[in-house]
């Protein structure tokens, strides 16, 4: 692995300059067949990506309900998403949110790796069944877990959409049993791809269990703990379909803002949830701020998967 | 001999702690299957002892047998059997799609390489940083205008959205067979077509195979995409279809609700166990590279 990592860039660049003396032969004819090769992958990604989110960037600065009736208002829509207590709830929340289950999925889902590549008997079945949640879609996993919850509370007469700390909570445990396995697949085959040899010269070296641990197989997975890291990070910015299944933003709070209106925070809403509320919530009026915010979570996101590649490549590098 | 003893000792407790680790994680396997099991159990209950004994095993009173099965496949305003077909119909063109058109632009721009080529590329690793809240409604528009809102042709959104993570990887894995082969083709007198379909493709397999599970473990759980972009009325899918149920909080029979839990995960769970290897080996290389 890598070694493969090492050498890809240089080959690479060996190729691209061949490739332009060498497949003369190939590449006339093949520029003749653009229709058939390129063209609908490209046609579809212009409908499905591309204009969508050029309209997108124009439209977080327009005044608009539908498309076709936008019109140009300048910054003020981000002016308005900077300013909504919602908003700034919604990205608090979701940023607690995330430092915690950063830590406990990946705590955990190493811990299973860890003891998985000890030669226990039954490693393949464990393996089968800590994955298995991760299949399932996130709004059945939401209803699955709203009705465990509810289960449980109402023994003591109350509901997981009546208290923060009870949707925070079960949020937490939805998301761990759902991502533990997958994050424990990425750490097994990281931890597998240590050299059995380094760890025995540590063993006769005198290195305890604890100080092997320590010493040489973390700083050795350390690239898998690096993609697991950003994968739960990105993945607890980005969740939608869980969030929306199991509480929907309950329970409600109104607040008061400076000017003296009134506005009501959903307590356990996160960025995703909010900007889906902001667009097809009560009001259509608030879709020029509910693009703007959209903007701003894209930033946010693609900031965080930029961070992740540079760190991976120096890290390349390094090796 | 006392050193031979010494060894054998440590042999045995490491036996021994190994054996007590298997039975503690096996403990834990059980818990992690819980949840599932409680579903399953549940969708054998009567609606009202649902709530209120959830996690009883059913008695006399409240078993009702295969009732909920029956009853969950045609109740409320929207048979339940029709949002399985539309999410399967869904699922398999889009994949399908993916797959086809996406491997053949790749090999189009690992291959002519020009300068439209490299713009698309890089186009397409930028599309994987992009949330979809960032999209969802100009692409809602968009997809409106025109007439991509029913299931026979959401695969078009689908080829266009999804294009990203399949065109970055197909292009890496070109980008690592020799051109050789192709060449050797084209001298024996193939064109770009036979050449594709006769030569390329089967080598391209194994991620085929990889993005092909990402793709479908995708589309099959996607809520939000086809929530906004189709015809609501007319179409559901298996996610949109039990938000709906939620939605109607406590209106609807919690017993049929829990069976078509259960029917819409054990498709999911024998997707699973008949295509372990290739899945989980799928979704290490998606996340590596994604």
């Amino acid at each position: 692995m890598k070694d493969e990592t090492k050498t890809t860039p240089k080959k690479k660049k060996k190729k691209q300059e061949f490739s332009g003396v060498s497949s003369k032969l190939m590449r006339k004819p093949m520029k003749r067949c653009f229709p058939i090769f390129l063209l609908p992958m490209f046609l579809a990604f212009i409908i499905g990506f591309v204009y969508p989110f050029a309209q997108g960037i124009y439209l977080s600065f327009c005044k608009f309900t539908t498309t076709s009736n936008a019109e140009f208002i300048g910054i003020g829509n981000y002016i308005k998403a900077l300013k909504d207590p919602s908003f700034v709830h919604a990205f608090w929340y979701t940023a607690l949110y995330a430092i915690v289950s950063l830590v406990l999925i990946n705590v955990l889902a190493f811990l299973l790796a860890y003891v998985l590549t000890q030669n226990i008997k039954g490693t393949n079945i464990f393996r089968t069944v800590f994955f298995m949640p991760n299949l399932i879609g996130g709004i059945v996993l939401g209803y699955i877990w709203s009705m465990i919850f509810d289960g449980i509370l109402s023994r003591f007469g109350t509901s997981i959409l009546l208290e923060t700390k009870y949707g925070f909570w079960g949020l937490v445990i939805l998301m761990c049993w759902q991502q533990i396995g997958y994050m424990m697949i990425i750490y097994i085959a990281g931890l597998q791809a240590i050299s059995e040899d380094m760890l025995e010269a540590a063993h006769i070296d005198g290195a305890n269990g604890w100080q092997r641990l320590w010493k040489v197989t973390i700083p050795n997975v350390m690239p898998s703990i690096t993609i697991c890291m950003f994968l739960t990070l990105t993945n607890a910015f980005k969740l939608f379909d869980q969030n929306l299944a199991l509480t929907g933003g309950a329970p409600f709070e109104t607040s008061v803002n400076p000017d003296g209106t009134l506005s009501i925070i959903k307590t356990t809403e996160m960025l995703a949830l909010n900007i889906y509320n902001t667009f097809y919530g009560q009001s259509s009026s608030s879709r020029g701020t509910g693009q703007a915010k959209a903007v701003i979570f894209f930033i946010l996101v693609a900031t965080i998967s930029i961070l992740q590649l540079r760190s991976s490549k120096k890290k390349e590098v390094q090796q | 001999m006392s050193a031979d003893k010494k060894i054998k000792k440590r042999r045995s407790s490491k036996g021994a702690g190994k054996m007590s680790l298997t039975i503690v994680f096996a403990i834990v396997a059980v818990v992690y299957m819980l949840p599932i099991v409680i579903v399953l159990i549940n969708s054998f209950k009567e609606n009202t002892f649902v709530k209120t004994e959830t996690f009883m095993l059913p008695n006399a009173e409240s078993f009702v047998g295969l009732d909920n099965y029956i009853k969950g496949m045609t109740f409320g305003n929207y048979p339940f059997f029709l949002s399985v077909f539309y999410t399967t119909v869904i699922t398999l063109l889009s994949t399908f799609l993916i797959l086809l058109c996406c491997s053949m632009a790749a090999w189009y721009i690992a291959r002519v390489n020009s300068k439209f080529c490299k713009i698309v590329y890089y186009l397409c690793v930028f599309s994987m940083v992009v949330p979809f809240q960032m999209v969802m409604f100009t692409l809602a528009k968009t997809s409106d205008t025109l007439k991509l809102n029913t299931p026979w042709t959401i695969p078009v959104i689908y080829l266009g959205f999804g294009a990203g993570l399949a065109v970055f990887m197909f292009t890496g894995f070109v980008k690592s067979i020799p051109l050789e082969i192709e060449e050797a083709a084209a001298i024996d007198g193939c064109g770009p077509l036979r050449t594709y379909f006769k030569v390329v493709l089967p080598m391209l397999k194994p991620t085929l195979i990889s993005v092909g599970i990402l793709e479908i473990m995708w589309i099959w759980n996607d809520y939000l995409l086809p929530y906004l972009v189709l015809d609501r009325n007319k179409y559901m899918t298996i996610p949109i279809h039990i938000q709906y149920l939620r939605g109607s909080y406590g209106a609807v029979d919690l017993g049929a609700t829990m069976a078509l839990i259960v029917f819409s995960i054990i498709p999911v769970i024998v997707f699973y166990l008949t295509c372990q290897k290739h899945i989980i080996k799928g979704v290490a290389a998606g996340a590596v590279k994604g």
